[in-house]
Formats: structure tokens, C-alpha cells, sequence
């Protein structure tokens, strides 16, 4: 389970915008530490938004997603109080699920 | 004092919750995280990793625009956005042809979600960025280059 993640979902004119900062290393597998050995790649493989249990959005990530991805998307519909939850998993199997209320 | 004692509260915690979460049908294998596309995402090159996706064509559109800056100056945390104006949208997906592997993120988009996704990635060298977008069944892209100039070499 890493650190919380920060959601916030703002509903205007029938349209919600969500924005997601997730906080996650993204190691790309590429770099090498000081020893020259090869930094393992650690990065999140798989990130599902929901808007109730109304999946509104799948995205799947590779380690050339900066680290503590951000992303933001919009969607129809969603009022204010409803409730978003973005789950995440990495690639070495960690998940985490947060949720937030619509703005 | 006991640090060791904290950590397996925790991870016991943690693994509990997960356990009640798949009980309780809201995270279900296989459904709420889809598989995720490992040859697609370990294609060294655009051609590869288009043919990995299941993409047999792709034509150029000024429906899908590509946003970012023109000039990056940290190459770790490049802002890049995929907006389109097609209908039915289905999946973006965010190439960037002179990284190690070409597919930085792909997206699948229901009916409801608006093509219009933002997110951050990585450049390793000044690239051309490409948006690939799935609209009614048909495949369509458009290109950005953004130069990097990590290091201060001035690009």
C-alpha cells in the first residue's frame, strides 16, 4: 500500500472533471544505481477510475508515466457528493484504492 | 521502539482490507484491472508497438490534437495532453517514438468519458509525441514534436 493518493472531482455544466495525483516511485528499469547494477522497474501497471460502479475510466500505464503520475479526464454526468474511487496496481503487485466526493 | 510490531500491523491491515474488497465484489480479477498489455508496452519501436496494440492503420486527423510545450526543460515530468472532437471514442493512447519503449499510456474510455485525458511523462531525448485515438472502430493519430533540453544544452 503506498501513500494516499489526492483526488479531486469538480462537476460543472453536466461534466466532471477529475484530477488524480497518485504517489508512486515509477522506476523505469533503465537507470542504474552506483554500483552499476540495474535499478529494477517499479511502476504502476494499471489504473481504473469509477464513478459509483460506473467504470469511467481504464488506463494502463507504462514506466515512461512520470513519477507521481497526474491525471486528469472528464466524464458525463456525476453530481455533487457522488462518489470517485481510483484504484491503482504496480507492477509488483501493491494496489491501493483511494476514494473522494464530487465538488 | 518496535518498529516491526508497527510494520506487520500494518501489512496485516492492508491485506485485510484487500481481502474484504475481493469478498465484497469491488475489486473482482480480471474485471476491474484488465490485462495489461505487457508486448505492446515492451515494443522497442512505434511500428512494433502499433502492431502490439492491434492497430492496422492509422490516419492522420486534425481531429485529435496533441497538447504540451514546445520546449521541455526537465524531461522527467513532461505535461502532455490528448483531446479529440471524434465521435465514439474508445481508447487514447500517448506514444513517444525515441523513448527506450515507444507506449508511455493507453486509456480505454467508456461511453460517458470525454476524449480529453492529461497526464505527465517521461522524454529521454527531444521526440515527436503521438496520439493515437480509437474512434468508431478506426484508428487515428496526430503528432507533436517536443524538444528536451534536460541538461541545459540549450536544444
Amino acid at each position: 500500500m503506498g501513500n494516499p493518493m489526492k483526488i479531486r472531482a469538480a462537476s460543472k455544466d453536466g461534466v466532471t472533471e477529475v484530477k488524480v495525483l497518485v504517489s508512486h516511485e515509477m522506476e523505469t528499469g533503465q537507470r542504474k544505481d552506483a554500483a552499476g547494477a540495474i535499478v529494477p522497474g517499479w511502476f504502476i501497471t494499471e489504473l481504473v477510475a469509477k464513478h459509483g460502479d460506473k467504470v469511467v475510466l481504464t488506463s494502463d500505464f507504462g514506466p515512461s508515466v512520470s513519477k507521481n503520475p497526474y491525471l486528469a479526464f472528464k466524464f458525463k454526468g456525476g453530481a455533487k457528493g457522488d462518489k470517485i474511487t481510483v484504484s491503482w496496481k504496480d507492477n509488483k503487485g501493491d494496489s491501493r484504492t483511494d476514494e473522494a466526493a464530487i465538488n | 521502539m518496535n518498529n516491526q510490531r508497527r510494520t506487520v500491523l500494518k501489512s496485516g491491515s492492508g491485506a485485510a482490507l484487500l481481502g474484504m474488497l475481493a469478498a465484497a465484489g469491488i475489486i473482482t480479477p480480471g474485471m476491474a484491472l484488465a490485462d495489461w498489455n505487457k508486448a505492446a508496452f515492451d515494443a522497442k519501436s512505434m511500428a512494433d508497438t502499433l502492431k502490439a496494440l492491434g492497430v492496422a492503420g492509422t490516419t492522420d486527423s486534425k481531429d485529435v490534437q496533441v497538447t504540451g510545450p514546445d520546449i521541455a526543460e526537465n524531461g522527467a515530468v513532461v505535461p502532455v495532453g490528448v483531446a479529440s472532437t471524434l465521435p465514439n471514442v474508445t481508447m487514447v493512447a500517448i506514444l513517444i517514438e525515441k523513448n527506450p519503449n515507444a507506449l508511455a499510456a493507453s486509456f480505454v474510455l467508456p461511453e460517458g468519458t470525454e476524449a480529453n485525458v492529461q497526464t505527465r511523462v517521461k522524454m529521454g531525448q527531444t521526440s515527436n509525441i503521438y496520439a493515437l485515438v480509437k474512434s468508431d472502430g478506426k484508428f487515428f493519430m496526430a503528432t507533436k514534436e517536443i524538444k528536451v533540453t534536460l541538461g541545459g544544452c540549450g536544444g
